[in-house]
């Protein structure tokens, strides 16, 4: 997937619009790094808040800096080194046990 | 150009439609309703059918691959430059002060590429925005051309508004059983023969969600018409087909937004459009989502919901050779993720 993907202004990306009542916009990315982690343990890695923007890291230390959550997946899968998919029975299968 | 900086941006419409479905017909009429005299024309060659308008430009197609390669993020090379151009004479006094561009695309076009040239494009997401999407079914040839082009079918797929031509010269049974597989399809536009009247046609494609007084009817009908997911039955199974994703108890903002664009990244080549309405946990106000292939428009509220409809979140994924069941199973796996995260 290229970098406009899903962006819709500077390092804006849709899903950045309207979050929850009363959340600060900084309570707002710590909620959504913390779901993301979730997502994104299956596969080793971390996501972590950083100067307006995130880092994402391996398990071996491999790390990069994600501008927002449209480029956030084909990072993923570059760190990981295999795709990340939603509809992957295997990945439904290991998240479904939590 | 300060004060065209600072203007509201212009309305793109896409007119769509196979070979000979009769778009430029349909053009012809569109543009003698008052309703649409302040608009642009973009078409792609200068046909047969004298387009008696304020303005016509005649596009070449060229093709311009992003750095990216990305094939569904693939740039008009010319339809941007047409539309800079036009904005120039615009700013320059040369042309009336036009408040619409209506672009006809060649018949074998596919419409990502066109909508992700208004939309992403830098220099014109901020000066156009996009309207409608009209897409013409020939309903003689519609049924064969579906079977035949799977362009005709991401047409249909995209679609706003699907405008059915020419049934006149076929039985209505014809015209009924090729009405059943297009909203099959896509039960998210609304669909209507081209037999009405010049300004019923132009208040359809005038219509759009940039207007938040026809906001709630238009989104409205895009879930009154979603069919179940289990549709399965219908007389024709499409290579494409919607899919209705439910969920009634409100659901967690920063889950759907990356659990979107997992899917997107992944799948986004097949996925040719999402509409849906969402209830989202802790704002009242139903939050409406809908974008083409990988490109999701800036999420738009709504006062309520749409009457009739209960608050709930409902989302149809147009899609091709998508396992529905699998794609329910998903949504509802990555969503119920964000309901062990403490509240932040």
């Amino acid at each position: 997937m290229c970098g406009l993907c899903g962006l819709f202004g500077g390092a804006r990306h849709w899903s950045d619009a309207p979050g929850e009542r009363g959340r600060t916009p900084e309570a707002e990315r710590r909620h959504r790094v913390e779901v993301a982690n979730r997502m994104l343990q299956p596969f080793g890695l971390r996501l972590a808040s950083w100067a307006g923007r995130y880092t994402l890291t391996g398990r071996t230390g491999r790390a990069a800096v994600v501008d927002h959550v449209g480029t956030l997946w084909p990072t993923a899968e570059r760190l990981a080194g295999r795709p990340c998919d939603p509809l992957d029975p295997a990945l439904l299968g290991e998240l479904e046990r939590w | 150009m300060v004060s065209d900086a600072a203007a509201p941006p212009l309305t793109a419409n896409l007119l769509t439609g196979f070979l000979g479905s009769g778009k430029t017909t349909l053009l012809r009429r569109l543009l003698r309703s008052p309703r649409l005299a302040d608009s642009a024309v973009l078409i792609n060659e200068l046909g047969e059918v004298g387009l008696d308008h304020l303005l016509v430009e005649a596009v070449d197609e060229e093709v311009v691959l992003l750095r990216s390669g990305c094939l569904c993020c693939t740039i008009r090379g010319e339809l941007k430059e047409a539309l800079l151009r036009l904005l120039e004479r615009r700013r320059r006094g040369g042309v009336p002060p036009f408040s619409r561009v209506v672009i006809e695309t060649t018949g074998l076009a596919e419409p990502a590429p066109l909508v992700a040239t208004l939309t992403a494009d830098p220099m014109l997401r901020w000066q156009f925005r996009l309207g409608a999407i009209v897409t013409v079914v020939d309903a003689v040839n519609g049924d064969d051309t579906l079977n035949r082009f799977v362009e005709a079918m991401h047409q249909v797929a995209v679609a706003d508004r699907l405008v059915l031509s020419k049934t006149d010269l076929v039985e209505p049974a014809q015209v009924a059983a090729l009405s059943a597989r297009l909203r099959a399809i896509n039960p998210t536009a609304t669909l209507t023969p081209s037999a009405i009247a010049d300004d019923a046609l132009a208040e359809l494609v005038v219509m759009d969600l940039h207007d938040p007084d026809a906001r709630p009817a238009e989104v409205g009908h895009w879930l009154a018409a979603a069919p179940p997911d289990d549709a399965g039955h219908t007389p024709h199974r499409p290579e494409v087909r919607a899919h209705l994703l439910t969920m009634d108890e409100p659901v967690d903002w920063a889950a759907f937004g990356l659990w979107l664009a997992m899917l997107l990244n992944r799948h986004g080549d097949r996925i040719l459009r999402v509409k849906g309405l969402l209830r989202v946990v802790g704002i009242d106000q139903p939050i409406v989502v809908q974008g083409v292939q990988h490109l999701i428009h800036e999420p738009q509220h709504l006062a309520s919901w749409p009457p009739g409809l209960a608050p709930g979140t409902r989302l149809v994924v147009i899609a091709r050779s998508l396992d529905g069941a699998l794609l329910d199973r998903s949504f509802r796996t990555f969503l119920r993720l964000a309901a062990a995260v403490p509240a932040g």
